[in-house]
C-alpha cells in the first residue's frame, strides 16, 4: 500500500519542532509498524536525511519502550497492544497516518519521536518497592496467598511502564501507573508492612514531577497497551485514605 | 598461552561452594563505602548484581543502553525459571538438575559452575517471593510449577507468560530502592564502548552518552559486564533490537577470552519469517510443547498443497499426520531439548513436509489439548501466547494449528570467567548471559532466568568482595589519567572513521547480509566447506562496511545510526570468530551440529576424546588470527554418556 505519513520532527528537547509530510510507497500490509518506519528510515539514510528517532526495543509489547501517538491516539486505534505489535493490515492504502510523541509536560521530547520518561522511574524509587535485602528470607512457600489475590496482583504488575495512560490523559495524570505498582504490593503479604509509607511516598513523588490530577475520564484503563483496570485506582485512593487516618 | 585457571575450589561437590565463602575474604563496612563498582547492563545479572553489591555498602555505577533500567532484554522472558525445590514432590533435587543443566549441555559445561547454579537455584525463588514477584499459584496458596524441555520432572516456576518481565520488576524494585538509598547510581542510555585498563586490571569504562553524543569517562575498582548475549549477530532474532555483543567484544580485545563462541542456541517455537523487510523474530515460549502436539503432514503432496494455500492443516486426517518428535523420541516426545526439537523441523522441513507459504513451517496443535482440557484450560495456561501469535499472523491458534520455525535465541558463549565470574583480566567479571559459564553446548529451557539471578544476587557479591578485599587502601581512579585519555581517544577514532566511509550502503542493508551468512553456514547445521566460506565472506562484507557504510548525521546528539554502525562493526568480527570456532570443532555437540559428524540416524556424534575442552580464544592484534586456549573439563560426578532423549 502507499501512504503518506506526517511525523513530528523535532531536533532536540529545547528545539522548535513541526509535522514534515513523507510519502511512503509498497508497504506490505504484513510489515509491522515499526518496521514500515523502518523502511522510511532506510530511504531517508540512503537519501542522507536524517532519520526519524524514535524508542523501541523488544519489539512484541513488553519492555514499554515503544510509544508514539498515532492518529490520536497512544498505541494507535486497535486495543491492547502496543506501537510494535500494531500491524500495517490496519491501514488502507492512500492512508494520512499522523504519528506524534507522548504529549505530556513530565515527558519532554527527547527528539522527534522520543521522550524522556525518568519520571516513572523516580515514582518507583520513591517507594515502589518492598524493602528486603538479598539473602536470609523466608521459604518461597512459607506464606501462601490466595490464587484470586496472587493472580489480581499480577494483573497489576504487568505494566509496562510505557507511558500511554499518561499520554492518553487530558491532565496527564500518573495515577493509572502508580496505582498499579501501589496495588500489586497491596495485594500481597510481602507489602503490607510497607504499605502506608509507600503510598503516601509514591503519591507525593506523583505530584512533585508535575503529573496532573485524576478526574475520572478514564482514558487511561481505555488506552492502556496490558488493560490495566482503573480498580487500581479505586484500591490506591483507599489505601492513600487508610494511610491518612491510622 | 594465557594460563587458564578455572579457580574450582576444593573438596567434594556438594560441598565447594560452601568451602567457597567460608574462606573467603570480606570486606569491612567503612572500607566497602571506599570501593567503586561499575556494572554494565541492568537485566537479570547487572539489575541483581548492583543492588545487592550496593546492599552491601559498595559504591555502584550501573549502566543502560534503554531510557530505564526495567527495559532490559530480560523482561522478554516468557516461560518461566528453574529451582530445585521438588514441591510438587516429583523426584527432583539439586543433583538432578544439576545433571540434567550438564547433560543438556552435551557434557560441554564445568561441573562445579552448574552444581552451584542448582545449589542457589531455591534461594532465587525465596527471594523472588519476598520482593512481591506474582508467581503463579494454586488454589491452596502454594506455587505452581510446570515442566520445560529436557526435564522429566516439573520444577518451573513461573508469573502467566511473562516470568522475566516479573522476575527482571523484582530485580528493578531492589535497584531502585538502592538508588533511592543513595549507594547506587543510575546512568540510562548510555552504552560502553571500550574497557580501560590499568597496570593490567579493569579500572573502567568508555561510555556514549547517547542522548548528547559525548563519550563519559567512568572510573572504579572493578568491573563487571553483564550486557547479555550476541544473538543479533544474526540479524534476525529472538533478541531484543539493541541486544548487542559490543561490550564483551572490547572486553576480548583488551585481552580478556572468549569461550566457546560458536554455541548458539537456536529455539524451536518461534514465529517463521514472512517478509524481507522483517526486522525480528518472535519467540513462543517453549512451554507450549508441554501441551501442544508437533507435527507435519506425512504425505509430501499434502505440504505442497498446503504450501500452495489449497490445503488446510485441520482437514488432513489423523493417519496422515507425522507427529515426527513423539516417533523418534518416545520418552520425552515433544519436551526434546531445544537442539534436538529444532534440528529434527529443518530435517523435515528440507525433506519437503514443511508448511506456510514458504515451505519452513511445521505445525504446533493444540486440538487434542482442548479437547482433553477444554478451552479454558489452555486459554488460562496461553492466553497470552495466542494472543500475540494471532496478532502477528492474523489466525486464530485455538482453530488453526500454530506455525512455528526454530530461529537463534540465546548464545551459550561468551567471555570466558573462572568459578568467582572473573575473566582473565583482573576486576573485570562477567555475568548472565554474557559469560559462558553455565549451559555448556546448549541451554536448557528456563535456565537463563536462574543463571542470571544467581550470578547477580548470589554469586557476584561474594566473589568481587573476595576480589576486592586487598582494594582498600587503592585510592579512587583519576579519570584524567593517560590510560582513560588513550582509551578515550581510541574510541573517538573509531567514531571518526565511521562518518568519514560516506559510502552508500545503509547499516542494516549489510547487517542483514551478516545475517543470512551466519544463518546458513554458522547456524543450525554446519559443515567445513560451509564454515570456510563464511569466513570468507564475512572478511569481505567487513572490508565492504569499512568502505562502503553511509552513517548519515551528526557525531553530537542522539544519532541511532551510528550506535547501530558501531554495534555492528564488532558483530562483523565476533561473527568471523564464530565461525573460526565452529570449524575448529570436528564434532557434533548441543546446539553446534557438524553435519560431518552425525550417526546413520541423524544424531549428534560427540567426540569426547578430543573435543572435552572449552575453547577460549585470545585476541592476537586485528591483522592476526586470534590463538585458541584450550580448558579441559572434567567430570567426576557425572558419567558422561551419549545424550539419548529416546527412552528415559
Ligand atoms: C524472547 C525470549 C524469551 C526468553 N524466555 C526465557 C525463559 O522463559 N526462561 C529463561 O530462563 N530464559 C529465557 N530467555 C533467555 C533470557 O531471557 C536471557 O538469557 C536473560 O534474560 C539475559 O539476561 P542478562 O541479564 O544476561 O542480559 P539482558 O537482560 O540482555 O540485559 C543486558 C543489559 O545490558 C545493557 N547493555 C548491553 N550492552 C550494553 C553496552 N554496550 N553498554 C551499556 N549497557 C549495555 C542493556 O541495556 C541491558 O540493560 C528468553 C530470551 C528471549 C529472547
Ligand atoms: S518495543 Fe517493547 S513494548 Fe514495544
Amino acid at each position: 500500500m502507499d501512504l503518506k505519513l506526517k511525523i513530528w520532527r523535532q531536533a532536540a528537547q529545547d528545539a522548535p519542532g513541526k509535522f514534515v509530510m513523507y510519502p511512503i510507497q509498497n508497504i506490505s500490509s504484513e510489515a509491522s509498524f515499526l518496521e514500515m518506519l523502518d523502511i522510511l528510515n532506510e530511504q531517508l539514510v540512503a537519501k542522507g536525511e536524517d532519520p526519524v528517532a524514535f524508542d523501541h526495543d523488544c519489539r512484541e509489547g513488553i519492555c514499554g519502550m515503544c510509544s508514539l501517538f498515532i492518529n490520536g491516539k497512544p498505541h494507535g486505534p486497535d486495543a491492547a497492544i502496543t506501537t510494535c505489535q500494531l500491524h500495517m493490515r490496519r491501514f488502507n492504502d492512500g492512508d494520512t497516518i499522523v504519528i506524534e510523541p507522548w504529549r505530556a509536560k513530565p515527558f519532554p521530547v527527547i527528539k522527534d519521536l522520543m521522550v524522556d520518561r525518568t519520571a516513572f522511574d523516580e515514582i518507583i524509587q520513591a517507594g515502589g518497592f518492598v524493602s528486603v535485602n538479598t539473602g536470609g528470607v523466608p521459604d518461597a512457600n512459607a506464606i501462601p496467598i490466595k490464587k484470586r489475590n496472587a493472580d489480581l496482583a499480577m494483573d497489576a504488575a504487568s505494566c509496562i511502564g510505557c507511558g500511554a495512560c499518561v499520554a492518553a490523559c487530558k491532565n496527564a495524570s500518573a495515577m493509572l501507573f502508580v496505582s498499579a505498582k501501589v496495588s500489586q504490593f497491596a495485594l500481597l503479604p510481602q507489602g503490607k508492612v510497607e504499605a502506608k509509607e509507600r503510598v503516601q511516598k509514591m503519591v507525593a513523588k506523583m505530584d512533585d514531577l508535575g503529573f496532573g490530577n485524576c478526574t475520572n475520564t478514564y482514558a487511561c484503563e481505555a488506552e492502556c497497551p496490558k488493560e490495566i483496570s482503573v480498580t487500581n485506582i479505586a484500591r490506591m485512593n483507599r489505601e492513600f485514605l487508610c494511610a491518612k487516618v491510622s | 598461552m594465557t594460563n587458564l585457571d578455572s579457580k574450582i575450589p576444593e573438596g567434594p561437590l556438594a560441598q565447594k561452594w560452601t568451602n567457597y565463602k567460608a574462606k573467603q575474604n570480606l570486606v569491612n563496612p567503612a572500607n566497602k563505602r571506599k570501593i567503586d563498582v561499575i556494572v554494565v547492563g541492568t537485566g537479570l545479572a547487572g539489575g541483581a548484581a548492583a543492588a545487592s553489591l550496593g546492599e552491601l555498602g559498595f559504591n555502584v555505577k550501573v549502566f543502560c543502553i534503554q531510557d530505564s533500567p526495567r527495559r532490559a532484554h530480560s523482561i522478554a522472558a516468557q516461560g518461566g525459571i528453574n529451582a530445585a525445590k521438588n514441591y510438587p514432590n516429583d523426584g527432583d533435587s539439586i543433583y538432578r538438575l544439576f545433571y540434567d543443566t550438564v547433560k543438556g549441555g552435551d557434557y560441554r559445561a564445568r561441573e562445579a559452575n552448574v552444581y552451584r547454579l542448582a545449589e542457589v537455584s531455591n534461594e532465587i525463588i525465596d527471594q523472588c517471593v519476598a520482593q512481591g514477584v506474582p508467581f503463579a499459584r494454586e488454589y491452596g496458596g502454594l506455587l505452581d510449577n510446570r515442566s520445560f524441555g529436557g526435564a522429566l520432572v516439573s520444577r518451573t516456576f513461573y508469573a502467566r507468560g511473562q516470568t522475566g518481565q516479573q522476575l527482571l520488576l523484582g530485580a528493578y524494585s531492589s535497584l531502585s530502592k538502592e538508588i533511592s538509598k543513595g549507594s547506587v547510581k543510575l546512568y540510562t542510555r548510555r552504552e560502553m564502548l571500550d574497557l580501560v585498563k590499568v597496570d593490567g586490571r579493569a579500572r573502567g569504562i568508555i561510555v556514549r552518552n547517547l542522548v548528547t553524543g559525548e563519550l563519559e569517562r567512568h572510573a572504579a575498582h572493578a568491573v563487571l559486564i553483564a550486557t547479555g548475549g550476541y544473538g543479533n549477530v544474526f540479524f534476525l532474532s529472538t533478541n531484543a533490537m539493541t541486544s548487542n555483543g559490543s561490550a564483551a567484544w572490547r572486553a576480548f580485545k583488551r585481552g580478556a577470552l572468549f569461550a566457546d563462541p560458536s554455541f548458539v542456541q537456536i529455539h524451536p517455537t518461534c514465529i517463521p519469517v514472512h517478509g524481507d523487510y522483517q526486522s525480528k523474530l518472535t519467540l513462543m515460549s517453549e512451554s507450549l510443547r508441554n501441551d501442544g502436539r508437533i507435527w507435519v503432514p506425512k504425505k509430501k503432496e499434502d505440504a505442497e498443497k498446503i504450501q500452495k494455500g489449497e490445503l488446510k492443516p485441520t482437514v488432513i486426517a489423523e493417519e496422515d499426520r507425522d507427529y515426527y518428535l513423539e516417533r523418534r523420541y518416545p520418552a520425552f516426545g515433544n519436551l526434546v531439548p531445544r537442539d534436538v526439537a529444532s534440528r529434527a523441523a529443518k530435517e523435515r522441513c528440507d525433506a519437503g513436509h514443511g508448511v506456510g507459504s514458504t515451505g519452513l513451517a511445521v505445525y504446533l496443535d493444540f486440538k487434542d489439548a482442548i479437547k482433553r482440557l477444554g478451552k479454558n484450560v489452555i486459554e488460562a495456561r496461553y492466553g497470552n501466547l495466542f494472543q500475540m501469535y494471532e496478532k502477528i499472523v492474523d489466525e486464530n491458534p485455538y482453530e488453526t494449528p500454530m506455525m512455528i520455525y526454530p530461529a537463534i535465541h540465546y548464545t551459550m558463549g561468551g567471555v570466558w570467567v573462572d568459578y568467582e565470574l572473573q575473566s582473565t583480566i583482573p576486576g573485570l567479571f562477567v555475568g548472565g548471559e554474557a559469560n559462558f559459564s553455565d549451559h555448556g553446548a546448549n541451554r536448557l529451557g528456563a535456565s537463563a532466568l536462574m543463571q542470571g539471578l544467581s550470578d547477580g544476587y548470589f554469586v557476584l557479591p561474594y566473589t568481587m568482595q573476595n576480589n576486592l578485599a586487598d582494594q582498600i587502601n587503592v585510592p579512587r581512579f583519576d579519570t584524567n589519567s593517560p590510560e582513560f585519555e588513550k582509551t578515550e581517544k581510541e574510541v573517538q577514532e573509531r567514531i571518526d572513521k565511521l562518518f568519514a566511509v560516506k559510502g552508500k550502503k545503509t547499516v542494516d542493508s549489510i547487517h542483514r547480509r551478516l545475517g543470512l551468512i551466519m544463518w546458513d553456514h554458522v547456524g543450525m547445521s554446519r559443515n567445513a566447506e560451509g564454515l570456510k566460506k563464511a569466513i570468507k565472506e564475512i572478511k569481505e562484507l567487513r572490508k565492504e562496511f569499512w568502505t562502503d557504510v553511509k552513517v548519515p548525521g551528526e557525531k553530537t546528539g542522539m544519532n541511532v545510526e551510528l550506535e547501530k554502525a558501531l554495534r555492528l562493526a564488532d558483530f562483523l568480527e565476533l561473527g568471523e570468530l564464530m565461525a573460526m570456532d565452529a570449524l575448529d570443532r570436528n564434532e557434533s555437540c548441543g546446539g553446534h551440529f557438524r553435519e560431518e559428524y552425525q550417526t546413520e540416524e541423524g544424531e549428534a556424534m560427540r567426540d569426547d576424546k578430543n573435543f572435552m575442552f572449552v575453547s577460549a580464544w585470545e585476541y592476537q592484534g586485528d591483522d592476526k588470527e586470534p590463538k585458541l586456549n584450550k580448558e579441559p573439563l572434567v567430570y567426576e560426578n557425572i558419567e558422561v554418556k551419549q545424550r539419548n532423549y529416546k527412552t528415559a
